[in-house]
This record gives C-alpha cells, structure tokens and sequence, in this order.
C-alpha cells in the first residue's frame, strides 16, 4: 500500500496500537460494522503484550478492578473455544500463597469476597497446598484456588484478534507510527495522513506523545524463563504479598510469582520499578527476584534459566485503566494505562469502548474507567 | 557457596588467542586468571591437544602455558557481566562465583555455521567440527563412511582427520568453485603456505574425491542416516554414508562482548590497533574479531596480552605479522564465498529452530526476526538463537536482536547476587 493511497484513507475508527488491547478493539469494531484501521509501528503483540507472563486474572483490588477483570475473564473464556492451539489458552487456575496466618486470613477474605460474586474459589490448606504443588517449600500457610484464572501467550491472542478483525474488513497498517493528530485525521510519520471518525489511542506508555490528558507512568519489569520441565509447576502462584509489591506506588519492589507454560517452560517473576526507560536487564533485580522466588520454590534454584527480559507497564495515579473519550476531544478516545493487567482486561476494554462509541448499553458501569475521573488516589 | 575473586587481567576462552594472550600478559608481571568453559584448554581447534607430545605449534604454546603463572579455571562459564563494575558471573558445574578485573580479554572464539536442508536433523548429520570432537573424544569411525560436505579449509583438514582414524572419505564435496579456491591456494604458498598445507592435506586425502561446485542438497535414511544427496551442476547422485559431516565455516561467538557492551560492525567485534574493543577495559583477540585461522588468533592474542599489560610498544612490534595473517583471513572470506543456491535448499517442512521446531515454511512468509520469535518461538530455545538466527540472517537476511543474560542456560541461582537491593527490595 503505497503512502498515495493512504493520505485518501477514511475510516469510521482508526486504533493506534498493535497490542493485546489495540488488537482486541480492532476486532471488537470490526464485528460490529465499523470501517476499521488499526496502526502498528512495528509487530502486532509486540510491546508490552509480549512482556508480560499472559495471566488471565481475576483481581479485588477495588470493585472496579473486580468488575473489569472479572467480565474480561468471562469474555477470554468464551473466546477460547475459536483460539488456534499457539494461543496456549490454559484454564489452569491461579494459586494466592499465604506464607503465615495473616496471610492466611487474607484468603479467607478473598474467598468470601469472590463467593459473593460468584467466582469459583476453593482455599486450601498446608496439606492440600503441599498435593497441589510439591515444590513449594513445606510450612507454607495455604492458599487460595482462583479456579478460572487462565494462561494465554499474549502474542499470538494479539495475532488472533488482528486477524479476525481482518476477516470482518479493517485494515491494518504496519510500520507506520502515528506522529499527531490534526482536525479528524492522524498524521504518520512517512507524513501521509489518516481520516478517522473516531480515534482509539492503545498503545500502552507512548499514548503520552499524543495527548496532553493522559497520566501515565511506565513501571519497569523483569522476567526469567526456564527451560522445559514439565510438571515442576502447575498452576499459576502468586504470593500474597504480591499485592504489596503492586501497590507500592514509589519504590522498586519484587514478588514471588510462577506461571507454568503449556511447553513446560516456567516464568518467573515479578517486580516493578518507577522513573526508569532503560530496557536493560537489571541483574539486582533480577537476583531480587529470583531470590524471592527461591523462597517459596527452594527447587527453581537449580533449574536452567534460558532467558531474562524487561518490559514497561502503564500505570495509572489510582491503578485503574483509561477507557473512554479523552478530556481533550470528543471523538478520541483512550484505551490505556493497564498496568498488570492489559491481557486480561483487553477484551472488557474493547467491548466497554465499543459500547460507548455505537451507543450501547454496558454489562458493567464504565464510570470508574472513565479518563475524565478525578483519581481517588490510595496509595 | 558463592566466591568471589579478582584478577588483574581476566582472559575468557582457552583457545589460541586466550592462551597467547594469557602468556603474554602474564609474562609482563600480571596476575592473570584464565576462564573455559571446556574440560581442559584449547579450545576448538586444540582440543584435546594439551597432553600430545608432538612437535607442533600447539604443544609448544601448552608448554609456554604451562610454565606460566596464569591461573586456569576450566569448566566455567560466563553467563554475565557488568562492565561498569568490572564483574563476572561464572558458573561451574558445582558453584557459581563473581571475577572482578583491570582488563578483560575476549577469547571467545568461533562455533560452526550450519544451513538447513532437508535431513539435517537426522542422527549422524552433524557439523564437521563436531563430528571431529566426537572422533576426539573417542567415537569410534574406523570402517565407517562420512561424506564431508560444505566449504572453506577446515573441510580437509577434517577429511584427513577421519581418515587417519580409520575412516573412509567418498567425496569432499566443497560448494565453492574451483575457480575461486585455487586462486586462494595460490595466494596463501606465496603467503602463508605453512599454515594451510594444501599439499600435504592432498596427498592424505588420495582416495577421496575433493570436488567443487558440489554440495549436499538433502540427507535420506527412514529413522537414521542412509545416504547423503549431492549435487555438482546438473549431475545429482547419492552417497550411501554413515556420517554427513556438514559446515559451511565458521561464525564469531560474539554474544558475550556484545552483552559487555563492546560495538560490533558486521557482525563482529570491532577493535582498535590495539585490540582493545569501544569498551575501554574490553579487548577482544581471535575467531571473535574476524575469521582467520589460528596464526591470526595467536598474534592478536600476543598483542592483546601485551596492550592488556601496559606495553603498547611491544605490542607495536607485532602488527606487521598480524596484517599478513588479517589478509589470509580476508582472501579466505572471498575464496569460500557461499552460492545463492544454498538459500534454496530448506522445504517447507525443513526444521530451522531445532529447539522449538520451527519448519521453513512458518518462518518464509514472516517480516522480521521479532515477529518470527513472538509468533512461532523461533529461536527462543535454549541456543537462543545461535543457530537459527545466523541462519535465518543467511536465508532472510533478518538480523538478530539484542543480547540478554544469561548468555549461555545458566542455573537460576546462578543468576543472583550478592547485593545490598536484596534487603530494600523485599516487600
């Protein structure tokens, strides 16, 4: 497609960002009749959506939190059944590890919590924790099964999506990178420009280059791959104390966190670190990590390691993502600042995002997501 | 569990260039620790070498070696390092420690350059060298036929090899022309006749066909290795074999400078006159710098340690022999050149990422190297990339992406540090 062609283009929305939730509201667009383009400066899935570990997770962190990622989940299971087998959709559940009985009391919260709202939980004692997963170290409290939390590799969902999309008639245009916006159209940088009804800004941290109303801020993380052993792990586990570490709003924090691979490979993490853009790999928080890791896993420490790498999340002022028209202008509209938690909640963004834009009612409030709210911080 | 130690001059890799550089530098007053990640030193051309008696280059340099007082560390891998605070991270079999250093010198040599055809991944296909290291470590080939097919040199050298072992040799088939080779032939009896021996390689090869223009295009056998197919212009037979040793040269292992941060230009590591690397403390000598044989690796490797040491005019005196033995790694480059025809070979359903099993007909149609890994996993086993990408860079012209530890699968612990973050960061 020559850049003649493009200056021409119009579409009735134009999706800047090919990740998870760029891709995911391509598709949703498409479905619904949109003319739909979708701009990716360079591989879908290939930012932060390829950072990150691909934990379809559930979260309590707020009710908003709850209500998005818990909707998102719902919508990633009905997804699955279409998945080709290289989006490494597994239903495997996730465990939360109480390390003594203050954490512990915190599952029983969770579980209470979660059963409220009708999400399938079970708590596990030391015992049963021990059957669950043998190599976590013995005299860990319990835990908490999150039955429906899945594992998907983010890239290929984010292939998926772009591809159904496709199927349904949007246009996708890579290698090009948006460079501004001017009176309803987008400039790119070979400097063609792009005529859009609606523009849905989802590309994660640089959404800041494009709009003065966007507060994000990038959180650095680190990830280890191991080589295959299948078995080791099986489902998804996390610390309880991870929590802490993803709240921590100012300090550079690591937490225990495994995620068994359909191929057999374990991920570890995780940590978070603020006012960096360096995408080198920190070998302090990498031993950090691992370190943490090796307190609840005693056995990863001789296990090999292939891999290591660094991502950037987006975080918003009080953890809530972007969903919504801008401050700025009507019809551009921010799909961003997910933080963690951009796989799982990709899908609940483009069906909020497409409710809003075609007039349709929503399966939950989209107040709490709104980029015009003012942000009740709790730190 | 953990130690940790210093050195003045820190050397990794064993080979000819770690070795001379090891001398030298050690020769000048320096403490110097040499670091391997084979059983014993030598690298890959002296492998198993160490103990031989023989009158050859080899054994006087082991004999220099060892009357030095360099300390060896054999079985210790580099996984990563920090240039800024001049560390280390090494991992043996049994421990991992930190080394901190004045200098590094880079030794870290070359590995093998396969391209995929169909059959390549069938038992008893493998790369020259490697097949050499098995026969060096004891695989027994007396009786057994090996096609030995590919290009450049080490082809005859390791033809000859196997048949001193017992072995017998049907066809040396080298991809070049003949045109292009005894030009290289001619040049280096004027220059450098010594060290390539052509002759004298000929006359052990007498009962094998070296031919040019030749090459295998697809090895066959139902659950192993039967016979090798080759091609030479129109005419296409097959090689009944019991092994297909195959390599198409040589590439640098430059991983490890490129993650110490050290700049490389065409694909590699860039040095100064000294062979000191952009990194101020990093110099690099041998394979890593440029494919040229071992008398290049052993002059760079003299001339590092001398420049690692402080002696600059000393080292001087060396760069009129390092010139002669950089335009034999030059004529070498164009002599062996590889033919287009070889991007042909790989089918469709052809293995290119042997750690993930990425087939050719996947990776074709893909635009870049990045979409190529997130996509289909390609090269994103435990080589990392080491085989496939430099193919992939052969076929697709794609080229690999950045260098993240640890270099080579490393145990997780192996990973951590000692560290005051350890307390700050705990939640």
């Amino acid at each position: 497609m020559g850049n003649l062609s493009l200056t021409s283009l119009s579409f009735d929305i134009v999706v800047l960002g090919g990740g998870i939730v760029g891709t995911a509201c391509a598709r949703e667009f498409a479905e619904a009749g949109l003319r739909t383009a979708l701009i990716e400066s360079a591989e879908i899935g290939g930012g932060a959506t390829a950072a990150g570990m691909g934990h379809i997770a559930v979260m309590d962190d707020s009710e908003a939190q709850f209500a998005l990622t818990r909707y998102s989940q719902l919508l990633w299971k009905e997804a699955a059944e279409r998945f080709p087998p290289d989006v490494e959709f597994s239903p495997s559940g996730a465990l939360w590890v109480a390390a003594d009985e203050t954490e512990m009391r915190e599952v029983f919260r969770k579980q209470h919590y979660y059963i409220q709202r009708g999400v399938p939980v079970e708590v596990l004692d030391a015992r049963s924790l021990a059957e669950a997963e043998p190599n976590l170290r013995p005299g860990l409290e319990g835990a908490l099964l999150v039955k429906e939390d899945a594992v998907v590799y983010p890239p290929c969902a984010a292939r998926f999506f772009i591809t159904e999309a496709q199927q349904h008639g949007a246009t996708l245009i890579l290698g090009k990178r948006a460079v501004g916006t001017r009176g309803n159209t987008v400039q790119l940088d070979d400097g063609s420009y792009i005529a859009y009804g609606n523009l849905v800004i989802a590309n994660g941290i640089v959404a800041q280059s494009l709009t003065s109303s966007v507060q994000l801020e990038p959180r650095k993380g680190h990830l280890v791959i191991t080589d295959r052993y299948p078995g080791f792990v099986s489902h998804q586990i996390i610390e309880l104390g991870y929590l802490k570490s993803a709240h921590s709003i100012q300090s550079d924090s690591v937490a225990f966190n495994v995620q068994p691979r359909p191929s057999g490979q374990i991920l570890i993490g995780s940590s978070r670190q603020y006012g960096l853009d360096d995408s080198a790999v920190d070998m302090k928080i990498v031993s950090a990590m691992l370190r943490r890791a090796f307190e609840y896993m005693p056995g990863l420490r001789r296990l090999s390691a292939i891999r290591s790498w660094t991502g950037f999340r987006a975080a918003t002022p009080d953890k809530l993502p972007l969903i919504g028209p801008s401050p700025e202008a009507e019809n551009i509209y921010l799909a961003t600042g997910h933080e963690g938690l951009g796989i799982t909640t990709s899908l609940g963004t483009a069906k909020l995002l497409a409710d809003m834009i075609l007039g349709r009612r929503s399966a939950i409030a989209k107040d709490p997501y709104l980029p015009s709210r003012s942000y009740a911080l709790h730190a | 569990m953990k130690r940790r130690q210093f050195a003045s001059v820190v050397v990794v890799g064993a080979g000819p260039a770690g070795l001379a550089a090891a001398i030298r530098a050690s020769e000048s007053g320096r403490q110097v620790t040499v670091l391997d990640d084979n059983p014993s030193a030598g690298g890959q051309i002296w492998r198993g070498e160490k103990d031989r008696r023989s009158g050859n280059d080899a054994s006087a340099w082991f004999q220099k070696f060892r009357t030095c007082p360099a300390e060896m560390i054999t079985g210790a891998r580099l996984i990563h390092g920090d240039p800024e605070r001049r560390i280390l991270s090494v991992e043996t079999r049994q421990e991992f420690f930190e080394i901190g250093y004045d200098k590094l010198i880079l030794a870290t040599g070359a590995r093998e350059f396969f391209l995929p055809f169909p059959g390549w991944t069938l038992p008893n296909v493998m790369g020259v060298g490697g097949l050499q290291a098995l026969v060096k470590s004891g695989l027994p080939v007396d009786g057994k036929r090996i096609v030995v097919a590919g290009t450049g040199p080490l082809l005859l050298a390791a033809a000859a090899y196997f048949r001193k072992h017992g072995a017998i040799v049907p066809v040396i088939a080298e991809q070049a022309e003949w045109r292009s080779v005894a030009g290289f032939g001619i040049r280096l009896s004027k220059n450098l006749g010594k060290l390539f021996q052509a002759r004298s390689l000929r006359l052990a090869l007498r009962s094998s066909r070296y031919t040019f223009s030749t090459w295998v295009e697809a090895a066959h056998g139902k659950d192993r290795l039967e016979n090798a197919q080759v091609r030479t212009g129109a005419k296409v037979w097959r090689e009944p074999c019991d092994y297909l040793a195959v390599g198409y040269g040589l590439k640098p292992n430059i991983e490890l400078p490129v993650l110490m941060g050290c700049r490389t230009q065409s694909g590699v590591v860039a040095v100064d006159e000294f062979q000191q690397t952009s990194q101020e403390h990093i110099y690099c000598a041998g394979e890593c710098t440029g494919i040229g044989g071992v008398d290049k690796s052993l002059i760079e490797g003299e001339i590092t340690g001398l420049a690692a040491a402080g002696l600059k005019d000393s080292a001087r005196r060396l760069f009129a022999k390092r010139r002669k033995t950089r335009q034999f790694a030059n004529v070498l480059d164009r002599a062996f050149a590889l033919r287009p025809e070889l991007r042909q070979l790989p089918l469709d359903g052809t293995i290119v990422c042997r750690c993930e099993d990425v087939r050719w007909g996947r990776l074709r149609p893909m635009n870049s190297w990045r979409s190529a890994k997130l996509e289909s996993r390609c090269g994103m086993g435990p080589c990392q990339g080491r085989v496939c990408g430099q193919i992939l860079e052969f076929l697709l012209g794609w080229h690999p992406e950045s260098v993240r530890p640890p270099v080579f699968p490393a145990r997780l612990e192996s990973l951590t540090q000692d560290s005051e973050m350890k307390e700050s960061l705990r939640t």
